[in-house]
């Protein structure tokens, strides 16, 4: 049953994939399959989560081979916690309506597409091998880049090409780092190499290897001075697409970091961490800069995931029990208030035909319903009490009072208070100034449930809000144990799941 | 041997840098092709043959002195190659369709924007 748990959040999507593509290729629809898969694995994820959380890490040995040998998939209550949160935004995005597409545009097999997506996320939360770990970022990656080309636009072509571009050199950073280590350690497992780490005790060989596979890891999460590609390309998927990767692919990244840096470049190790908090000071800075000056909808909010991204990885860099639970609970309740703002971001755009928010206008009046569901997140993200964002911004900031950061005190709420300008200005153009005198409000949507799709991520932001506590006893729970890798390495090396 | 081998992987990242720094979207693919082999080089390099025991265990699960490579690097290459091979004939399909559809192989109107 153990065994399941774990392997099912892999093994769900890759044969809803298989069950997907046959079903197309012999002309049927594949959406009821698809969704049916998204369920099971949400399900899966969900007593997952009950069972990491009281019984602890589960561990399975792939081929019964015995760590470090073998690859083993380990699901912490971190990797529990993000394998939900994943299902859950997968089964909102199908909901909404995956086939969302700008008119005239054509485009099969997306269902196969976004459960590869499924597969490959969850798959890097699972793996407990450095080598796994590529492979699944590059599952992730493939369906992500068809799904970026699917439309065939010129726009979308150059946009996937920029994406494709960039992240395949990070990628070859990710292999030579991959590659130094093995050449090293022996080994690629990741409680081992954190063993064999702490015995090495060579500074030069921990900062170089860490060095690479941080710039590969910072490239995937969108840090500066990599994330160039992400303006360049998000917004000019599709609606649903584009929520999908802004609220699942750079997180993944994160997630690397958080476990690698955790676990295997540690200060104790020797790892000069300090860079990791002025970069991710950059990356606040330069992502909101960005969304201030912008005006289309979505690229807007794209710029925002950077500034966001940046306050997570400035918990990671601080290290403390405290700020590594505020940086997991940040990163669930981004996921939840990002997508959101995308599927807004996304019906704004269709109703008017135009994602140019100077041309939008009066939805406050004509759609108060969609205004509620933007202003819930927008006020979230912004950190305004007692929404989730708020409690998340309190306790990193808290967290950098402990360690006496002034310098990221500033940082963090002076860009917090450039994002909630940024939310308000997208309020005023779309929702609140009364409409251009030939501007479109009510092109027919395409066919799907977005407003239900909404309101499950709003309701879900308003749990992490109003029940935060809970949420946050996890996120400790989960920190607790990112910031003692013994517990890790015991679970790992110290005899599997019985 | 292993020098030889350390000169071939310099001058591949060498030429990949240089590639992925032109205007030409030809050369920029050029330039990932150069470092997909530097690093699966690399990748060879740092297992240094001969240097450790290998994970091939006896039954009593102590690794077993067969005298020959690790046979590990020479998996991860394999799959570093696979998946390269695949990545990169997509992005060459993909290179393709914005070459027809725009006429011009300069990588800076790839983020140019209708919208500021």
């Amino acid at each position: 049953m153990n065994d399941f748990l774990i392997i099912g959040p892999i093994l769900i999507p890759l044969i809803t994939l298989i069950v997907c593509l046959a079903l197309e290729m012999w002309g049927k629809k594949a959406s009821t399959a698809s969704f049916i898969g998204v369920v099971a694995t949400l399900a899966v994820a969900t007593m997952l989560v009950t069972r990491v959380n009281s019984g602890g890490t589960l561990t399975m040995e792939m081929g019964g081979w015995q760590p470090p040998y073998g690859i083993v998939i380990v699901a912490d209550l971190l990797a529990a916690l993000m394998v939900w949160i994943s299902a859950f935004v997968v089964l909102v995005v199908l909901v909404y309506g995956i086939n969302g597409k700008m008119p005239g545009k054509g485009g099969g097999h997306v269902h196969v597409l976004v459960q590869g997506l499924l597969l490959g996320v969850c798959g890097s939360f699972l793996t407990g091998d450095l080598f796994n770990l590529y492979v699944w970022f590059e599952v992730m990656l493939i369906s992500s880049f068809v799904l970026m080309a699917r439309d065939k636009g010129r726009k979308q072509l150059e946009g996937g090409l920029v994406y494709v571009i960039l992240n395949l050199v990070a990628s070859a950073m990710f292999l030579c780092g991959a590659g130094l280590l093995y050449g090293e350690l022996g080994t690629l497992n990741f409680a081992d190499m954190a063993v064999k780490m702490q015995a090495l005790d060579d500074p030069t060989f921990v900062n170089t290897t860490g060095s690479l596979l941080f710039v590969a890891f910072a490239a995937k999460a969108g840090l500066f001075p990599f994330y160039f590609w992400l303006p360049a390309s998000y917004h000019r998927a599709g609606p649903a697409v584009s929520a999908l990767f802004a609220g699942l692919l750079t997180k993944v990244g994160v997630y690397a970091l958080l476990r690698t840096f955790t676990l295997v470049f540690t200060d104790a190790n020797g790892f000069s961490s300090n860079i990791i908090l002025y970069i991710s000071m950059f990356t606040m800075v330069f992502g909101v800069l960005g969304a201030v000056a912008q005006y289309h909808v979505r690229r807007l909010l794209a710029f925002h995931i950077i500034s966001q991204i940046g306050y997570m990885v400035a918990g990671l860099a601080i290290g403390t029990p405290l700020a590594l639970a505020a940086v997991i609970f940040y990163t669930l309740h981004h996921i939840a208030v990002k997508t959101c703002l995308f599927l807004v971001g996304g019906v704004l755009e269709m109703r008017t035909g135009t994602p140019d928010i100077r041309k939008h206008g009066g939805f406050y009046q004509s759609n108060p319903l969609l205004a509620v569901l933007f202003l819930i997140p927008a006020l979230s993200l912004g950190g305004i009490p007692p929404l989730s964002g708020f409690w998340a911004k309190l306790n990193l900031v808290e967290a950098g009072i402990a360690r006496e950061e002034w310098l990221f005190i500033f940082v963090a709420l002076a860009v917090g208070i450039l994002t909630l300008f940024s939310m308000v200005k997208i309020w005023n153009e779309s929702f609140w100034k009364s409409p251009p005198a030939d501007a479109e409000v009510n092109l027919p949507l395409w066919p799907g449930k977005p407003t239900t799709a909404m309101v499950m991520l709003c309701v879900l932001t308003l749990v992490f809000s109003f029940s935060g506590k809970f949420v946050f006893d996890l996120s400790e729970k989960a920190a607790a144990a990112l910031h003692d890798p013994s517990m890790y390495i015991e679970a790992v090396l110290g005899g599997g799941s019985e | 041997m292993i020098t030889v081998l350390c000169i071939l992987i310099g001058l591949l990242f060498a030429g990949a840098t240089y590639c992925l720094l032109q205007r030409s979207l030809m050369r920029v693919l050029i330039g990932i092709l150069m470092l997909g082999h530097g690093v699966n080089l690399l990748l060879l390099a740092s297992s240094e043959p001969l240097s450790r025991q290998v994970a091939i265990l006896n039954e009593d699960g102590v690794p077993r002195d067969v005298g020959s490579a690790d046979p590990l690097p020479q998996a991860l290459i394999l799959t570093a190659i696979v998946i390269g091979f695949g990545l990169s004939v997509f992005t060459l399909a993909l290179a393709r369709s914005c070459f027809v559809k725009s006429g011009d192989d300069d990588v800076r109107q790839l983020g140019e924007e209708d919208i500021p």
